[in-house]
């Protein structure tokens, strides 16, 4: 536990802690792909010369260059969000299966109270579905010391650890102190065939492995210092793991609680033996009941939180209705809604498919807010690469209706080149809009293979969006500057009126990227109709006055323009 | 049964106004001053020009990241728009600096500056150092901007008194 006045050093996030830790276990290879709330993890190992580390395409190459690595003899680490771990789920599965060689953690960021993802699943079920071991800190600073931990298990019983995180604990700082780096040895470069080479001959014999492996561990998880009880005052006590410690900690600092650091597989003599210190047991757990199932297994009487808990993040004012066993009141999200920056150049794409009332096949990526009204022109996301291959399917589900595919660049990357190469295999035609705004803007602005630049800021070699898209079946590839609405509405009419499979590129960078102001805006205040129509971009540098005018921020605006375009009475003029 | 000698601010306002920036600052100031320091911020969707929250907790034990319902002791609104949106996580001795907001912004040359200018005001409410304050500032502001910071920190200072 985080104590007092001893530390002056540093206060870390959880994920630049858990960066630090893996680098103090001497960690040699990190992989991942961008994603809320992960990316600061190898953002933070970056700063490291001993560490190997990249960007990959996607989760599952990322996944597979881990734990190769890992097969190479170096401590590795593979790094996603909770969704990301879907992407490398064919590996994964089978990895438990193989073991590995020096150490291999996979970090997946969970979020819970859905932030900023798609869904809120509970990668801890992955661990049990996968049979390897699961280590859930509470805090950055257990971060930093788990990750450790969890290189030592996973060398010691030769499995992939899995190391769930989550938002609350990936985004709160705290202060930490800092080691040294102790650098291994690499084990003897081995590749036994029988261990490695998953065919059925081989894979049988591993699942009969990988089932005695799981019941040594469980006899570790028992005794462990990851698990532990603290003894406390009073005849209730807690169950409980990762962030939800803190917040009954929180509540009732001096209760009784049986503190899961390492949660599956569970340590059943441990928990029987906290029941019998206490009279009542209550569990505690963000999402889903999965330290609850197993106290229903064993038979041991608890109380737990109403289902209506399952959903969204806990809270430590939750803690006393938890246990009083009330139904969770569900409260409408407060605040403003994000929106596009002044000057994105997703804006005017959005804006002219609006305006050409077509139905939008979406993804994934800043370009998702397009959904939001008053643009309301995304019409699905689904998951990553979905922008062509839910359009493909779309297409074929209903001829007739005015379809286009949506996705940024760094999706097209990670998952969208298959789904183009599949819909040219299979003859669809249609139009495919690559929103190339040079850069991963919605996770914090990564480089990704079409930007030619590595993770470690290096230059390397750049993959051409037009020629990746023509080499895989598109008969018509298009790079268009966004901000050129009239050529870029002539382009998307036409292309939706003929028989091809149009690639369309709108090319310009994210106001991350380039900062640079285009000039300024001159908004005349005599020549406005009060038409509304600059409002429909929804540009945060323009607002309503009270008597139906518009103002426009001049520190926000960052003159693209856009607005000028759509007023119809030359109100707004460029400078 | 609650710990009451823990300080707990939320900052808050719209994306790219420096509202995480104003919490780093408070954060690290704490931190010199030798406390146990916790903060949690957002990030990702959010910060797109949505709303935006970050907490900073420090004392000499800290648990929850984030501060329970109705035990802030400062609430800091960046913007008037989103007046209103932590009411209930004010503790009844609390003090709301909202006043503040407006006052500064008739003031501040730019609107960038007003996250400093409300730390200032903080600043004399809370136990942290002087030092401490000018310390975080300079390790968290891009050097060319520090001096300017800091002149805008001093006249939320005086905005008091
Ligand atoms: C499987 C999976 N991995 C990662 C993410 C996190 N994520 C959300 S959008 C996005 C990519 C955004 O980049 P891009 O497509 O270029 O669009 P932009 O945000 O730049 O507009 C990522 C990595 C995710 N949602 N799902």
């Amino acid at each position: 536990m985080q104590n007092k006045k001893k530390f002056k050093d540093i206060i870390l996030s959880g994920n630049e802690a858990l960066a630090r830790g893996a680098y103090e276990a001497g960690v040699n290879v990190a992989a991942g792909y961008p994603g809320t709330p992960s990316s600061e993890i190898l953002e933070y190992i970056k700063r490291f010369d001993e560490v190997d580390a990249q960007w990959s395409v996607n989760e599952k190459v990322a996944f597979e260059v881990a734990y190769g690595a890992s097969i190479g003899g170096a401590r590795s680490l593979y790094v996603s969000k909770h969704v990301g771990i879907n992407v490398a789920m064919d590996p994964l599965m089978v990895s438990a299966y193989t073991g590995i060689s020096a150490g291999f953690v996979i970090v997946t960021c969970d979020d819970p109270g859905v932030h900023s993802s798609q869904n809120e699943q509970d990668n801890r079920r992955i661990a049990s579905f996968a049979k390897m071991p699961l280590i859930e800190p509470s805090s950055p600073f257990e971060a930093k010391e788990l990750i450790k931990k969890a290189f030592d298990i996973s060398e010691k019983y030769q499995t992939p650890v899995l190391f769930r995180m989550t938002t609350r604990i990936c985004h709160s700082k705290e202060n930490i102190i800092l080691s040294k780096r102790i650098e291994k040895q690499k084990p003897p470069f081995d590749i036994p065939m029988k261990q490695y080479v998953m065919v059925p001959a081989n894979s049988y014999p591993r699942h009969l492995y990988l089932e005695k492996r799981i019941l040594r561990i469980k006899t570790f998880s028992e005794k462990t210092k990851l698990n532990f009880i603290e003894n406390g005052k009073g005849i209730t006590g807690f169950i409980t793991s990762g962030v939800s410690y803190l917040y009954i900690k929180e509540n009732y600092p001096d209760a009784p609680i049986l503190k899961l650091g390492m949660s599956y597989p569970f340590p059943e003599k441990l928990a029987l033996k906290f029941a019998k210190q206490v009279k009542n047991i209550i569990v505690v757990e963000e999402l889903e009941p999965f330290i609850e199932e197993q106290m229903k297994m064993l038979a041991i009487k608890h109380k737990a939180k109403d289902p209506s808990y399952r959903v969204g993040e806990l809270k430590s004012e939750f803690i006393p209705k938890i246990i009083q066993g009330q139904k969770k009141k569900e409260k409408k999200r407060t605040g403003k809604k994000p929106l596009f920056c002044a000057g994105c150049p997703h804006r005017p794409v959005f804006y002219v498919l609006k305006q050409l009332k077509v139905t939008v096949a979406g993804d994934i990526g800043c370009y998702a807010l397009a959904a939001m009204p008053p643009l309301s022109s995304l019409h699905t996301c689904l998951c990553m690469g979905a922008g062509i291959s839910a359009f493909e399917g779309i297409r074929r589900g209903r001829k007739e209706q005015p379809l286009v595919g949506v996705l940024g660049d760094s999706t097209f990357v990670h998952s969208g080149i298959t789904g183009l190469i599949n819909a040219a295999y299979n003859k669809q035609t249609g139009v495919i809009i690559i929103l190339d705004n040079s850069t991963t803007a919605m996770t914090g602005c990564q480089p990704n293979p079409s930007t030619g630049i590595t993770l470690k800021g290096e230059k390397t070699k750049k993959l051409s969006l037009e020629k990746i898209a023509e080499v895989s079946g598109a008969d018509e590839v298009i790079v268009v500057d966004p901000f050129k609405i009239k050529e870029l509405k002539k382009h998307i009419t036409e292309s939706l009126s003929n028989k091809k499979l149009t690639v369309i590129i709108t090319r310009s960078p994210c106001k991350f990227i380039d900062k640079t102001t285009k000039g300024h805006v001159d908004y005349n205040i005599d020549k406005c109709k009060k038409c509304q129509v600059c409002l429909q971009i929804d540009c945060p540098a323009i607002s309503k006055t009270a008597e139906g005018f518009i103002d426009i921020d001049s520190e926000l605006c960052s003159g693209c323009g856009l607005c000028v375009e759509v007023c119809s009475f030359k109100a707004l003029t460029k400078k | 049964m609650m710990k009451n000698n823990v300080t707990s601010i939320i900052f808050y306002g719209i994306g790219g106004q420096g509202v995480l920036t104003a919490a780093e600052i408070c954060a690290l100031a704490a931190m010199y001053d030798g406390f146990a320091v916790k903060k949690s911020e957002v990030h990702g969707m959010a910060q797109r020009g949505g709303s935006v929250e970050s907490h900073v907790r420090f004392g000499d034990i800290v648990y929850s990241p984030i501060t329970p319902y109705a035990q802030a002791d400062y609430l800091i609104c960046c913007h008037n728009a989103e007046y209103g949106r932590f009411k209930g996580y004010l503790k009844k001795t609390g003090t709301d600096l909202f006043e503040f907001l407006n006052k500064g912004l008739l003031i501040v040359p730019k609107k960038i500056f007003i996250n400093i200018y409300l730390i200032g005001v903080l600043s004399v409410y809370t136990e942290i150092s002087e030092q401490s304050w000018i310390r975080a500032i300079k390790q968290t502001i891009k050097s060319q901007f520090v001096e300017d910071n800091i002149k805008w920190f001093y006249e939320g200072r005086k905005g008091i008194v």
